[in-house]
């Protein structure tokens, strides 16, 4: 069987090929139907097939780059990416990121702050879950009583609706985002993409988990237009990334190549999936996603703490991730091909 | 005209200077270790990628970002055109909703 084990040339270590191509699908699906890097997922992963971490985050950034723009170019073409508003949020995030990477090292000059962060992470991640979940409970009440009244059940209302509020800023220049279909003032992208980025910086994350959901209730974005704007912005930081990881020699490309045949597949899946799925579903399926990932952080936390349990509730935190990758991968794989069989059986009608 | 191209100049300029820092903050700080190649197992295009690491990471960066996009684009147009032969349509999305 060696045969299905493959010798990396610059780190030196023979993986379980079909295992990387396994993980690039699942990865591919998720990051494509949500449209985030979905770091959090890979470097578990990438670790448990035989990769040194050092390595782990170098290829999975360069894996995620190519991922991005499979799943952009497919988004682009359904109209779900509005690159002026990528674009002005690509300064706001990256300013946004600068400050919060130097406020963490300040703060770690004045002592150890890991415990903080990870704690400061759980709080955000419990933050989005419930808006997410209050944010769909608030519809599904709108839409109950609209049939109760015997209306007709608006498509365009929303749980949540703070943009509503944060679209009544008028401070020049004013913008128009046309695939958004939003008018605000360039300072709201702006304001919204900077305190993400500013998050991201602290919390050392990519980003788009934060970024998604800001899209959505902060700047009132149609669920399909943040991922795939949200994707644009992965896309053009992951290639970046991989420049700098590549530099420091961190990256085995080959690795990442594998990955990417899986998650070209993976991409389209999850990317045609929304086609069929409706934009609160892709919110219900993110909100678990942020469940499971909050999870996993704090049964890391807790290996920490009980150290007679450590390697426990690390393996729990790693079977925790990757069986939420799985099981998600394969209700987006369903979903999609439910809806591609309806459509062709549509069109042969 | 020109205010917009100083604009732009600007905007160039210091995404080229943040983003490096920015991209870093997004994982662990790697160590400054220098690592090299194994190339003596290795042999054809794998010897060759593990000769241009050890020689150049200047180039070996810059290749890896060529090599990526470009990856990403054939293996994309190739799961488009499986996607295609299926029956799916890949220009249309008639949802609205929020």
């Amino acid at each position: 069987m060696d045969w299905l084990y493959v010798l990396m040339p610059i780190s030196g270590v023979t993986i379980f090929w079909p295992g990387l191509v396994i993980l690039g699908v699942g990865v591919g699906i998720i990051g494509g139907f949500f449209g985030m890097g979905g770091a959090w997922m890979v470097t578990p992963g990438l670790n448990i097939l035989g990769f040194p971490m050092a390595f782990a985050i170098g290829t999975d950034i360069a894996h995620m780059a190519g991922k991005s723009l499979i799943s952009t170019m497919r988004h682009g073409k359904f109209g779900n990416v509005d690159y002026k508003l990528g674009l002005i949020m690509l300064v706001g995030t990256v300013v946004g990121f600068e400050v919060g990477a130097q406020m963490i090292m300040w703060l770690e000059r004045l002592g150890n702050v890991e415990m903080v962060v990870r704690l400061l992470y759980l709080v955000l991640l419990g933050l989005i879950a419930w808006m997410v979940f209050s944010d769909v409970s608030k519809k599904m009440r709108k839409d109950r009583e609209a049939r109760a009244r015997g209306q007709e059940i608006d498509k365009l209302s929303t749980g949540i609706e703070w943009h509503k509020t944060l679209h009544k800023i008028k401070i020049p220049p004013m913008i128009t985002l046309e695939v958004a279909g939003i008018t605000c003032t360039a300072w709201l992208p702006i304001g919204i993409s900077f305190f993400t980025g500013w998050l991201a910086g602290i919390l050392g994350i990519g980003g788009g988990l934060i970024r998604m959901p800001a899209l959505l209730y902060l700047l009132g974005c149609p669920t399909h237009v943040a991922v795939g704007t949200d994707l644009f912005e992965v896309m053009i930081s992951g290639l970046y990334g991989a420049f700098t990881y590549t530099m420091k020699g961190r990256t085995e490309l080959m690795a990442a190549v594998i990955m990417l045949i899986g998650a070209a597949v993976g991409a389209q899946i999850g990317t045609v999936a929304t086609k069929y799925i409706k934009g609160y579903g892709i919110r219900i399926a993110f909100g678990l996603a942020v469940v499971g990932c909050a999870l996993s952080i704090i049964l890391k936390l807790l290996a920490k703490e009980i150290p007679t349990y450590k390697a426990l509730l690390n393996n729990s935190s790693t079977v925790l991730v990757l069986g939420l990758v799985s099981a998600m991968s394969l209700y987006i794989t369903v979903k999609m091909i439910q809806g591609a069989r309806a459509e062709v059986a549509a069109k042969k009608k | 005209m020109k205010v917009i191209g100083i604009k732009i100049r600007v905007f160039v300029l210091m995404l080229c200077m943040l983003l490096p820092e920015a991209v870093l903050a997004a994982g662990e700080k790697a160590d400054l270790v220098v690592i090299v190649a194994d190339t003596r197992g290795l042999t054809g295009i794998l010897k060759a990628w593990g000769t241009l690491y050890n020689e150049s990471h200047l180039y070996f960066s810059l290749l890896t970002i060529v090599l990526i996009p470009v990856i990403g684009l054939v293996f994309g147009t190739v799961a488009d055109i499986v996607m295609r032969t299926i029956g799916i349509d890949l220009e249309h999305r008639e949802l609205s909703e929020h």
